[in-house]
């Protein structure tokens, strides 16, 4: 979920096109080699610590692994975990996404109105500062109350971790445009709420676009707690299983999943980002 | 239809108080100022003599305190395509190309999309920037940003071009130029331009009058009528002579308040 400063750093700079081609994929090599330099190390302490002691709470690399390839497509263990990858993935996808999209409804909106009309800020920001503090697994039991068992409560939840990092960075965004375009807007004819669409959204997109990265990462962290709420599939849901089992490896394989799936949805809203804010010298 | 006799812009007593840390700053005094269209007129005077605060209130931006300021005689209520801005810090819409700043104010006025791709075709080739239709303004220099933000007004069909500083964050090569164009603008378009600046070479080189203005209070202390023929030699004994007047008028000004 945090900023990969490699990725930033490699990023195609547009006002260097001329930039020698054969550099490109020796970058490319390195910036990969550096990126997978740690987690090999880890890997490789991991597996001197566990690899043949079979009192090891934790489960060795290797073993983890052979428990990977059989939750994906079993074959292995053929126990109840065999196979059923793709359906928790789906679960968990549909969630955070799902989540993830009504924060955008809500926030979105909401932060614009915050951020340009005084009186929704004093209605509204208060409220929000008070209840932006009280962590999603705090709302669980409430959560569970007011939405029952099973997924709504988990959208809730995931909805509610996406949130606030959307709205403040949207309100934070729509503050800081900068005042003489709202005059330019004015002087040529473009006034009042014309000027949300066509001035305050995309001055404030590079901002809310950086909400949307952060938003989305926090779906995928309060997703294990979103799904502690009694729904039968999801990454959450096998995690909280597993363990009750003592599947470690389990456990741990549904962690990699979180974590890859997590990384490979932050790059895919940071390749639309840079597509929308070419326009942005700090951004393109 | 207006009266021909009718100026285009008028000043009529405006004065303009500020509430700056409790205290009330006057900005503007009494100032009376009539425009005819087609005039090229220039407020020249040091910071703080309220020229900047003048220009705001004749586009709108500002509310006048006391006095009026009128278009066609009728009062300004506020900004209006017809009094087209162009800001020292040039005001680009930063995630708009060039072509698309040029159409923000015929779009946002409903105009039809083949006549704006026209409107803004005929005002890219007007200020030269054909080759840079489709470029964003971090990409532009400062002197093609400022011919982006005088073609956005243009192309709105802006009647009256009220221009802060404009020039002032440029080189003086460039600046040069783009006063030529300006006036080369202005001579075939029959314009009125209000224009800010505080250079006296500047003001004399591009006014019809010369308005000065002095500070504290801020107010209109004399215009001049340049009577000089276009394209005006900066370095004739005529625009000397000029030029010796103003800045003697402009410095007693310093006397005053060091005193």
């Amino acid at each position: 979920m945090s900023a990969n400063p490699a990725v930033a750093a490699a990023a195609p700079v547009p006002a260097a096109p001329t930039r020698p081609r054969v550099a490109v994929p020796w970058a490319r090599l390195r910036e990969a080699a550096l990126a997978l330099a740690i987690p090999a190390v880890l890997a490789l302490v991991w597996h001197g610590l566990t690899t043949g002691r079979p009192y090891s709470l934790i489960p060795p690399p290797a073993e983890v692994g052979a428990a990977l390839v059989d939750l994906a497509v079993g074959g292995i263990n053929d126990d109840a975990f065999s196979a059923t990858l793709l359906t928790h993935l789906a679960a968990s996808l549909s969630r955070v996404y799902g989540g993830f999209a009504l924060a955008v409804l809500f926030a979105l909106p909401l932060g614009l109105l915050i951020g340009r009309v005084p009186l929704m800020r004093q209605l509204l920001d208060p409220t929000f500062q008070i209840l932006r503090p009280v962590p999603v697994t705090a709302w669980l039991p409430l959560a569970m109350i007011l939405f029952g068992l099973g997924p709504r409560s988990a959208y809730f939840l995931v909805f509610l971790g996406a949130f606030y990092p959307i709205l403040v960075n949207t309100i934070f965004g729509v503050r800081s445009v900068e005042p003489r375009l709202f005059e330019a807007a004015s002087m040529l004819g473009c006034r009042g709420s014309a000027q949300f669409a066509r001035v305050v959204l995309p001055a404030a997109l590079p901002s809310i676009f950086t909400g949307l990265r952060l938003g989305l990462g926090f779906a995928w962290v309060v997703i294990v707690v979103g799904e502690m709420t009694g729904v039968q599939t999801g990454l959450g849901a096998i995690i909280m299983e597993a363990r009750q089992l003592s599947r470690t490896e389990i456990v741990i394989c549904g962690m990699i999943v979180i974590g890859v799936a997590g990384f490979l949805s932050d790059r895919i809203v940071m390749a639309i980002g840079r597509r929308l804010l070419a326009w942005s010298p700090s951004h393109g | 239809m207006a009266e021909p006799t009718l100026p285009i812009l008028e000043i009529r007593d405006v004065g303009k108080t500020f509430a700056v840390q409790g205290k009330t700053v006057t900005a503007l005094k009494g100032a009376n100022l009539s425009v005819k269209r087609g005039e090229f007129v220039c407020l020249l005077g040091a910071s703080g003599c309220g020229k900047s605060t003048l220009l705001r209130i004749a586009a709108g931006f500002e509310a006048p305190s006391s006095g009026q300021a009128c278009m066609w005689g009728k009062p300004i209520a506020g900004p209006d395509p017809a009094r087209g801005m162009v800001f020292q810090d040039y005001g680009l819409f930063p995630w708009l190309s060039v072509r698309d700043n040029i159409g923000f104010g015929p779009k946002s006025r409903g105009r039809p999309a083949a006549e704006i791709r026209d409107t803004v075709a005929r005002y890219i080739d007007l200020v030269g920037l054909g080759a840079f239709a489709d470029a964003h303004p971090h990409q532009l220099s400062g002197g093609m940003k400022q011919r982006v933000a005088i073609a956005r007004v243009l192309a709105n069909e802006a009647e009256v071009v009220l221009m802060d500083e404009p020039f002032g964050a440029l080189d003086a090569m460039t600046r040069e130029r783009l006063q030529d164009e300006l006036l080369d603008l202005w001579g075939r378009t029959g314009l009125t331009v209000l224009f800010v600046t505080h250079a006296i070479e500047e003001a004399i080189f591009l006014a019809d009058r010369v308005v000065v203005m002095s500070p504290s209070p801020g107010r209109i202390d004399a215009v001049h009528d340049i009577a000089l023929p276009r394209r005006r030699d900066v370095s004739s004994p005529a625009f000397n002579d000029i030029r010796r007047m103003l800045s003697a008028q402009l410095h007693s000004h310093h006397g005053r308040v060091a005193a």
